[in-house]
């Protein structure tokens, strides 16, 4: 495995740190981090105390935020200049990724609303004959 | 100062000389070059599983008469799920920081572990799997049903894989040692494993918690 090298400018995606002490506390943070986010996330979706229409989005929001935690102190992607090769392709499947599902979600959402002329069409029980 | 320190500049020059990547230094060591590979391949699979995702999202509402998210989805086996497979995630990372200092031991513990916890969710999600289809709820069922288990059957069989490839990397570690090869077969693994965590949020958010609101 690389250590410390000047010429290193590049690093692994999933590469652990150094020294072992940061990386173990790199790890134990990440997961608290992420037990304390999925704890949120289940508790929003169970408590009544909450808007309800915007429980959906806080949990999206909660989402991303656990996955950014994964990627941080799990994957070791940083913004640190050794790095810069694998955001630049997280960044183009985050990309892609987003355009997929946003486009998808959308386009169907308005199929749904200007093409469906019965509810049952919409709920596919023309399949059944 | 006479030799020039290789002060870090980001983008795709290296070091700030003329150098412009395949010069003098010539192209990264293969642990570089290998792992970023795979992490295309993982963000290539992140592309498959947002198509299912779409799909899923799509046919969510399309029951057909049939269960809906609420009537089939149980939020305590899912908490289960996600706390074995987030435990299995970190233990993973203990095994690379051991596997690191060469310490067989330890890293075949760890990796035991990650592959026990790993177990736990997948038994946990054929279960899961076995009750609906016994109550009819199967992927025949409806569109929702289709996909649903389309989404969440792929996340199960990628864990699957992830566990055959887990015993593999430890019978490698354990015949031939920490050599630089195993160690890039190893630091995939570890790649592999946390980005099926991050699927993994995905779904409980958005199939099971948002399904069950």
């Amino acid at each position: 495995m690389a250590e410390h090298d000047p010429e290193l400018l590049n690093v692994a995606p999933g590469e652990p740190h150094d020294s072992m002490l940061s990386e173990t506390i790199s790890y134990v943070v990440g997961l608290g981090l992420a037990l304390i986010l999925t704890g949120i996330s289940f508790w929003v979706a169970s408590t009544s105390s909450l808007w309800g229409p915007g429980i959906a989005v806080g949990l999206v929001v909660l989402a991303i935020a656990q996955m950014g935690v994964h990627l941080v102190f799990f994957l070791h992607i940083t913004s640190g200049p050794d790095n810069t090769n694998n955001v630049l392709a997280l960044a183009f499947g985050v990309l892609i990724v987003f355009l997929v599902m946003v486009g998808t979600i959308w386009i169907m959402a308005h199929m749904n609303a200007n093409m469906g002329p019965t509810p049952e069409m919409t709920n596919l029980q023309m399949q059944r004959g | 100062m006479s030799s020039v320190s290789e002060a870090p500049v980001v983008g795709l020059t290296h070091g700030g000389s003329e150098d412009t990547g395949l010069g003098q230094r010539g192209p990264e060591s293969k642990s570089i070059v290998v792992p970023y590979g795979f992490w295309l391949f993982v963000l290539s699979d992140m592309v498959l599983f947002s198509a299912l995702f779409a799909t899923y999202a799509s046919l969510v509402n399309a029951t057909d008469g049939g269960p809906t998210t609420r009537q089939i989805f149980d939020r305590n086996l899912v908490a289960v799920e996600t706390m074995a497979l987030l435990l299995s995630s970190f233990v993973c990372g203990l095994a690379m920081i051991t596997a690191k200092r060469r310490n067989m031991a330890w890293t075949q513990i760890w990796l035991v572990l990650t592959g026990l916890l790993g177990l736990v969710f997948l038994v946990i999600e054929l279960t899961e799997f076995g009750g609906l289809i016994r109550e009819g709820a199967g992927p025949q069922r409806s569109a929702f049903l289709s996909s649903f288990f389309t989404l969440v059957g792929c996340h199960g069989a990628h864990v699957t894989a992830g566990l055959l490839w887990l015993g593999t990397m430890m019978a490698q570690v354990w015949a031939k040692g920490f050599q630089p090869h195993i160690m890039r077969r190893l630091l995939c693994f570890s790649v592999f494993w946390h980005a099926l965590d991050i699927i993994w949020v995905a779904i409980f958010t958005i199939v099971y918690l948002i399904g069950t609101l």
